[in-house]
């Protein structure tokens, strides 16, 4: 029986913990990053869940006059802006479409930065100075304004064109990470081992080197998206972000430019500005979680 | 030191022209020119065609190019056709109080974050220190337009505390001192927006900055012969972590320059960026062209006064 325990003891020492076990540590420790994630799951369900299923967007869109800015309660909890439309329908849909556009603005750069970062950071030469040529260049143009200018000369303009005009301008800060981080993983021995008993470069750059850098990459996608977020309801709020027919929490703020609507009627743009606060304030919160359980020098401070 | 400078001075010339080339292929994407503002059922058309051409809308791209190019380096960005006015004017307008508001963001930024670096760092672990960490978090996180609007609903329509648009009372005439205030009274709430929006790279730096000196041997050495911790903070930490803030000020500058076209724009302020929203509603593309152009020399000389403060500031990096 001792023996038993013995063994077992050794063993948990022996084993350090895995990614997945200090994520779960990482994540118990912290109550309100905890909070964060489950509210963030739950709303982000919420909103498909609810659009798909409880909300019929014709009558939504619907104008009628006698509802003009009815007020909190009533007939609509939320009440109702200058055309009488439903704001909690209308933030629901706007923050479906919202999420939508981030996390396919995420994955687009991610998966766009990542191969070009890995290229870069593995091979060097003139491919890696092309490449960090282009991203210097697009540091260091004004690229909100140039979204803006795209948006305004697109003919036919659409919720893809909008998602590929941001991706074109974001891809090159996980680019740039991916190929530092490529770069210094590309020297370590086992690339060297691997490169000498002739594995291909392909499965040396996605099956060996991507996998090392896996954690700093959920941390970087997860702010991506937060950031992507922030930017796309901006742009919707200046009126050039999502085409007039995808309405986006940043189409409800930007009610408020209407200074009678800023001032007296709060329910239309004040719920919006408040849900965009929280979806910010959620996933950064959750990204330093993950900074923090990918990163062992920032767990001990 | 000279050369560090001049040899970033010509990466930038590239840049530019790589930036116009592109300002100046977008510009002709746009649709309508100068001339479509003018025309009414009643205008001949031959008439508008003799102005193109007069013009020189009619010659091939790189022809019309190296004259926008030619003009726009003799400061002479053409005419906006909205306010039938020289485009140079209209931007040294605006140029001027975005020019204010910015200056008055980065005293109040650094006002706020100095301050609170410091007292974070200082006070490392402590209950002050997780305030101010929790303080940059929320900056951080919270979008730029919900800030303002929010600064706007509370403390300009509720508590009526800060005017709620514009650069100056009508009721003041130029030079008095009622008009020098109204002008300041116009720019702070926008100012103090900014600031507290860019203030947590700065606290983050410095708090860091100041932790990590804390552990150096020369503080040790200070501590050992007894020098009070006060003076060790003042004379040894302070002077040394406070040095590289100075090189932030080239990226404030950036994101002052986008910052702008939501503040401006919320705060009904008429500087740049404003100019900039307003001139796209009305497809003004000679006012945008030169905007665009100008932010975009204006970010790369922010970062170039940043790599400048930085080797002057650390003689580390200068011998790259």
């Amino acid at each position: 029986m001792a023996k038993k325990v013995k063994r077992k003891k050794r063993k948990h020492l022996s084993s350090s913990p895995t990614a997945l076990q200090i994520l779960i540590r990482e994540f118990k420790k912290d109550k309100l990053a905890l909070f964060s994630l489950l509210s963030l799951v739950v709303v982000m369900f919420g909103v498909f869940f609810w659009t798909y299923n409880f909300i019929d967007q014709e009558s939504l869109m619907r104008i009628s006059l006698q509802d003009r800015y009815a007020e909190p309660g009533g007939k609509f909890l939320l009440g109702a802006d200058q055309g009488g439309k439903d704001i909690l329908g209308q933030l629901i849909v706007g923050a479906k479409n919202s999420i939508f556009i981030a996390i396919a603005i995420t994955l687009i750069t991610g998966v766009f930065g990542i191969m070009v970062g890995l290229i870069c950071g593995y091979y060097g030469g003139w491919i890696d100075n092309l490449f960090m040529r282009i991203i210097d260049f697009f540091i260091t143009i004004p690229s909100l304004m140039l979204i803006i200018v795209f948006v305004t000369i697109i003919p036919k303009y659409t919720e893809i064109h909008f998602i590929l005009i941001m991706s074109l301008f974001l891809w090159t800060g996980t680019a740039r990470l991916v190929r530092s981080k490529a770069l210094s993983e590309s020297k370590r021995d086992y690339v060297k081992a691997s490169k000498t008993l002739g594995t291909s470069d392909f499965v040396i750059i996605f099956r060996e080197i991507l996998p090392n850098l896996s954690s700093i990459l959920i941390v970087e996608l997860t702010l991506n998206f937060a950031g992507n977020v922030g930017i796309e309801t901006g742009l919707s709020y200046l009126g050039f972000g999502l085409p007039k027919s995808t309405p986006s929490l940043g189409t409800l703020v930007s009610y408020a430019n209407n200074p009678l609507v800023l001032q007296q009627y709060w329910w239309v743009w004040l719920p919006a500005s408040l849900f965009i606060l929280f979806m910010m304030l959620a996933i950064n919160y959750v990204g330093q979680a993950l900074r923090r359980s990918a990163d062992a020098r920032q767990r001990i401070s | 030191m000279w050369k560090t400078i001049l040899r970033r001075l010509f990466i930038m010339i590239p840049q530019l022209f790589v930036l116009s080339i592109l300002i100046f292929i977008m510009a002709k994407f746009m649709p309508g020119d100068p001339f479509t503002g003018m025309i009414t059922p009643e205008t001949d058309p031959t008439r508008i065609e003799e102005l193109r051409e007069k013009a020189g809308l009619n010659d091939p791209w790189y022809v019309q190019y190296g004259r926008w190019v030619g003009n726009a380096l003799q400061g002479d960005f053409g005419k906006s056709y909205t306010f039938q006015r020289d485009v140079s004017d209209i931007i040294g307008e605006r140029a001027i109080n975005t020019f204010y508001l910015s200056f008055l963001s980065v005293f109040l930024l650094y006002l706020i974050a100095i301050p609170l670096g410091i007292l974070a760092g200082r006070y490392q672990s402590s209950r002050l220190d997780k305030t101010i960490i929790l303080y940059s978090f929320v900056t951080y996180a919270i979008p730029t337009f919900v800030l303002a609007l929010v600064f706007l609903y509370f403390l300009g329509y509720q508590l009526h505390w800060f005017p709620t648009s514009g650069s100056v009372d009508i009721k003041y005439e130029e030079g008095t001192w009622g008009f020098f205030w109204s002008k300041f009274y116009h720019i702070l709430l926008p100012a103090i927006t900014y600031a507290i929006l860019g203030t947590t790279g700065i606290i983050q730096y410095l708090r860091s900055e100041i932790i990590d000196t804390k552990a150096m041997d020369y503080v040790r050495t200070a501590r050992s012969k007894g020098l009070p911790m006060r003076k060790i903070y003042t004379k040894h930490i302070f002077r040394n972590s406070l040095l590289p803030i100075a090189a932030f000020l080239g990226f404030t500058i950036t994101g002052l320059l986008s910052g702008s076209i939501f503040i401006e724009t919320i705060f009904g302020y008429p500087g740049m960026g404003q100019l900039f929203i307003s001139s796209i509603a009305s497809r003004d593309y000679s006012v945008i062209t030169a905007l665009v152009l100008l932010f975009g020399f204006l970010t790369l000389l922010g970062s170039l006064l940043s790599d400048i403060i930085m080797s002057i500031v650390d003689p580390r990096i200068r011998i790259e």
